[in-house]
C-alpha cells in the first residue's frame, strides 16, 4: 500500500475589529506615544484597559495614563522567534507592571539572553518608528536603569482616533487526508473512481472516508464506480466565486456515479446550462493533469427515470 | 424527581444592522446581555451562569469568546461555557442553558449568542482550501439550492412559492424595530424580478450578513415568581444531529429534524402540531425552507408544505404564523440567530412582541438548524407553566 498523502495547510485571514470607545483610546494612545490604562470601581489601574470591570461588570470608561517605565512581574526566555513575534532574535516575554499600573501587560524584552532577565527587573518601551495605532507601535521592551519616566497628564481624547484594527490570523498545518482518501486520490490518478463498501449496510462510499458514518464500522473494501453517472438535483450558478475561474451561468450538480451509494458533487458543461435536468446521464471529463475530472459531459443516453436516483437527492 | 420548570423572564436583543462599527465584540453581546436583565428588572449579581454561543471560529477569528467575553458578561467568579454547532448554535446554547435550571443545578442562567459578520466573511470560513479536495464549486446557496430543487420536484410545489416566504418575512420585519432589512417599498414583484444567484434562489430569497447578538434570562419557578413581566414556559427542548452526508440523508427532510421535533412534542405533549401550536419561528435562510421545515416539524404531510405557505396560512394574521419577526431572511447574525428564533418565540408566548404580536399567542415553537442540515434544536414555550 503506498505511503498516506500529506501537504502543507495555511489558513489565513485578515479579520477586522472595531475597537469601541476604550480599545480605541488605548491604540490611539500608543501612536501617540501615551499609554493609557482605565480606571476600575475600587480605584485600580488596568493596562492593558478593558471595558468592562472585572469584579463588579459595571462598564468603566476612565482613562488614566501611566508611564512608559515599569517592572518586570513574570518572565519566560524565547530561544526560538517564529514568523510574526515582535523580534527576529531570541527574546524574553514579560509581564510588565508599568509605573501607575495595577496589572502587568504581556510584550517582549529585548535582553542579550536569559541570565540578562530577572522578575523584578525595570524595563522601559522601545517605541516602534512607525506608529498605526496598534499593539505593535510598541516594538518591544528594554532593559532601564534610570528613573521612572513620569506620564504627561494626557485626558485621553484624540483627533483622528483608531476606530477599526486588521487582526490577522494564520495556521499553520501538516494536512493529510487519510489512507482511504489517499486511495481515492491514486484511483483518480488512474482516471477511476473507487469507493469503499459499507461491511454492515453495503452501500458504497464515493468519495470514500474510511469509515461508515451511519454504521459506525470501518471500510476497507474497495468498489470501482462509474464512469456513467445520472444528475440528481442541480443548482445554476450565476455569481462568480473569488477563488474559482469558471465562467458563470454554470452548474453545479449532485451526481450519482453508477453504483455509489450516495452523490457527489460536480460541474456539468458540454450542455447549455438551461437544459440540464434532473435525471440526465452523464460522464466525467479529464483534463491533461488535473486531480479531479474538470466537468461531466451528457453521454447520450435516455434519461434516468426519477425512481431510480431519488433517494440519491 | 421532577425537572425543575424553565421560564424566560428576559429577552433582549440589539438592533441587527450590516455593520456596527461603533462597538467591540464585547460591547455588541453586553448591550444584547443589559437589555436581557433590564427586561427582568435583574442585574449581573443575580446571574448565577453565563451559557454562550456564536457561529464556528473561522467565521469572525474569535477563538475563546468565554474568555474574552467574561467580563463583559459579567461571568467573572461564575461558570461560563461556551457551546458550538454551527448555524443552529443559538438554539443549543439556549437549551444548554435550560438544562442547567432544569437540573436545579443553577437558578438563575444568562444565556447569549452573537455574531459580527462585518469583521470576518463566512464563505470564506466555510471553503478553507484543504489539500487535495475539489474547490467547493458554490457557496453557502449553491449547497442548499440543489436541495430546494429536489423539494420542488418531491413535492411539485409551483415555483413562486418561494418568492412568497421572502415578501411575507420582508414585510413582517417591518413590524421589528430590531430587524435588519426594513424594506419598506418591498412588493412581490420586485422580489420575483430580483436575479437569480444560485437558480432556483434568487437573490431577494437569501438572508442578510448582519451583525447583532441575543440574550435571555433563564431561570426557576422562585424566579419566574419574581419577575416583573410574564415569562414564557418551557414545555419541550431537544438536539438532534447527524453526518453532513451519508448514504441514504434525506437532504430535503432530513431525519434529524424530524426525530427533534417528535422529541418536543412529546415533552409537550402536542398530539397535532398543526392544531396545537400557535406560531413558528422557524430557521430560514433561504425562502423555500420554509414549506421545507414545515414538512419536516410535522405542520404538512410531505409535499404539502407549500400549501400552507400559498394558502396564506403563515402568514403574520394567518392561522400558523410563521417567522413573525420576519425571520432569518431579514436578519442574520449567524451565531445569534438560532437563539433569536427561540427568544422571539418566548417574547411571543409573553404577549410583549410589539408590532409583531400574534394575538392569543400559548404555545410557540422555536426551531435552528444548522451545518449541511445536520444539526437541529428546538424549543417549545408557552403561556402557562408546565403541568407535569
Ligand atoms: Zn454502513
Amino acid at each position: 500500500m503506498s505511503a498516506v498523502l500529506k501537504a502543507p495547510l495555511t489558513v489565513e485571514f485578515p479579520f477586522t475589529r472595531s475597537l469601541g470607545p476604550v480599545q480605541s483610546a488605548f491604540l490611539t494612545g500608543l501612536r501617540e506615544r501615551v499609554i493609557l490604562g482605565v480606571r476600575t470601581g475600587d480605584g485600580r489601574t488596568l493596562v492593558p484597559p478593558v471595558e468592562y470591570d472585572p469584579v463588579t461588570a459595571e462598564e468603566i470608561r476612565d482613562l488614566v495614563e501611566v508611564a512608559p517605565t515599569g517592572t518586570v512581574t513574570t518572565w519566560a526566555w524565547n530561544h526560538a522567534p517564529r514568523r510574526g513575534q515582535p523580534l527576529t532574535t531570541p527574546f524574553a516575554w514579560v509581564l510588565v507592571r508599568l509605573d501607575g499600573a495595577d496589572t502587568a501587560l504581556l510584550h517582549a524584552l529585548d535582553a542579550p539572553g536569559p541570565d540578562a532577565v530577572h522578575t523584578g527587573m525595570r524595563v522601559r518601551v522601545r517605541w516602534a518608528g512607525e506608529r498605526t495605532g496598534a499593539i505593535t507601535d510598541i516594538a518591544c521592551f528594554e532593559p532601564y536603569d534610570a528613573e521612572r519616566a513620569e506620564p504627561t497628564g494626557h485626558s485621553g481624547e484624540f483627533v483622528d482616533a483608531v476606530t477599526g484594527i486588521v487582526a490577522p490570523a494564520r495556521l499553520d498545518y501538516t494536512y493529510s487526508p487519510g489512507r482511504a482518501t489517499t486511495g481515492y486520490l491514486h484511483a483518480l490518478a488512474g482516471r477511476r473512481m473507487v469507493g469503499e463498501r459499507c461491511p454492515s449496510c453495503r452501500k458504497v462510499y464515493v468519495p470514500p472516508r474510511g469509515a461508515c458514518p451511519t454504521c459506525g464500522v470501518a471500510t476497507a473494501e474497495q468498489v470501482e464506480v462509474g464512469p456513467g453517472g445520472t444528475v440528481t438535483t442541480f443548482c445554476i450558478v450565476n455569481i462568480k466565486a473569488k477563488n474559482l475561474d469558471i465562467e458563470v451561468p454554470y452548474v453545479y450538480a449532485h451526481i450519482a456515479l453508477d453504483g455509489a451509494g450516495l452523490a457527489l458533487h460536480g460541474r456539468i458543461a458540454g450542455i447549455p446550462y438551461d437544459q440540464v435536468r434532473m435525471g440526465l446521464r452523464v460522464e466525467p471529463v479529464w483534463t491533461e493533469g488535473g486531480r479531479y475530472p474538470d466537468h461531466y459531459r451528457p453521454t447520450g443516453e435516455p434519461d434516468a427515470a426519477y425512481d431510480t436516483y431519488k433517494e440519491l437527492l | 424527581m421532577s425537572k425543575e420548570p424553565v421560564a424566560v423572564i428576559g429577552v433582549g436583543q440589539t438592533k441587527h444592522v450590516a455593520a456596527r462599527r461603533d462597538v467591540s465584540i464585547a460591547g455588541l453581546v453586553r448591550e444584547a446581555a443589559r437589555r436581557a436583565l433590564d427586561d427582568a428588572e435583574l442585574t449581573w449579581a443575580d446571574i448565577d451562569a453565563v451559557v454562550i454561543g456564536k457561529a464556528p471560529d473561522f467565521f469572525e477569528g474569535v477563538m475563546m469568546p468565554e474568555l474574552y467575553l467574561a467580563d463583559a458578561l459579567g461571568a467573572v467568579g461564575k461558570p461560563m461555557m461556551r457551546v458550538h454547532t454551527a448555524g443552529s448554535v443559538g438554539g443549543s446554547t439556549a437549551l444548554v442553558a435550560a438544562s442547567l435550571v432544569a437540573a436545579r443545578v443553577h437558578g438563575t442562567v444568562l444565556t447569549l449568542a452573537f455574531e459580527k459578520q462585518s469583521e470576518s466573511n463566512a464563505m470564506w470560513g466555510l471553503s478553507l482550501p484543504i489539500p487535495f479536495q475539489q474547490p467547493l464549486l458554490a457557496g453557502a446557496g449553491g449547497f442548499f439550492a440543489p436541495h430546494v430543487r429536489a423539494y420542488m420536484r418531491r413535492s411539485g410545489a409551483p415555483d413562486t412559492v418561494g418568492s412568497l416566504v421572502a415578501y411575507k418575512n420582508r414585510r413582517n420585519a417591518l413590524k421589528n424595530p430590531y430587524a435588519h432589512l426594513h424594506e419598506h417599498d418591498i412588493t412581490l414583484e420586485k422580489v420575483q424580478a430580483s436575479p437569480m444567484l444560485w437558480d432556483p434562489i434568487r437573490y431577494s430569497e437569501t438572508c442578510p450578513s448582519s451583525d447583532g447578538a441575543c440574550a435571555m434570562v433563564l431561570t426557576d419557578r422562585a424566579g419566574a415568581a419574581r419577575a416583573p413581566r410574564p415569562a414564557a414556559w418551557m414545555h419541550g427542548g431537544a438536539m438532534r444531529s447527524e453526518p453532513t452526508l451519508f448514504a441514504g440523508k434525506d437532504c430535503v427532510s432530513p431525519r434529524a429534524g424530524r426525530d427533534c421535533a417528535a422529541d418536543v412534542y412529546r415533552q409537550a405533549g402536542i398530539a397535532d402540531p398543526r392544531r396545537d401550536i400557535d406560531a413558528v419561528e422557524m430557521y430560514v435562510p433561504f425562502s423555500w425552507y420554509e414549506p421545507m421545515w414545515l414538512e419536516n416539524l410535522g405542520f404538512a404531510a410531505e409535499g404539502e408544505g407549500w400549501k400552507l405557505t400559498e394558502s396564506g396560512v403563515t402568514e403574520l394574521d394567518g392561522d400558523l404564523p410563521v417567522d413573525m419577526s420576519g425571520g432569518v431572511l431579514s436578519t442574520n447574525p449567524i451565531g445569534a440567530s438560532g437563539m433569536i428564533r427561540f427568544a422571539e418565540a418566548a417574547l411571543q408566548v409573553r404577549g410583549l412582541a410589539g408590532e409583531h404580536q400574534v394575538d392569543g399567542a400559548r404555545r410557540v415553537l422555536g426551531h435552528a438548524y444548522g451545518g449541511g442540515s445536520q444539526f437541529f434544536a428546538m424549543w417549545l414555550v408557552g403561556a402557562e407553566p408546565p403541568t407535569s
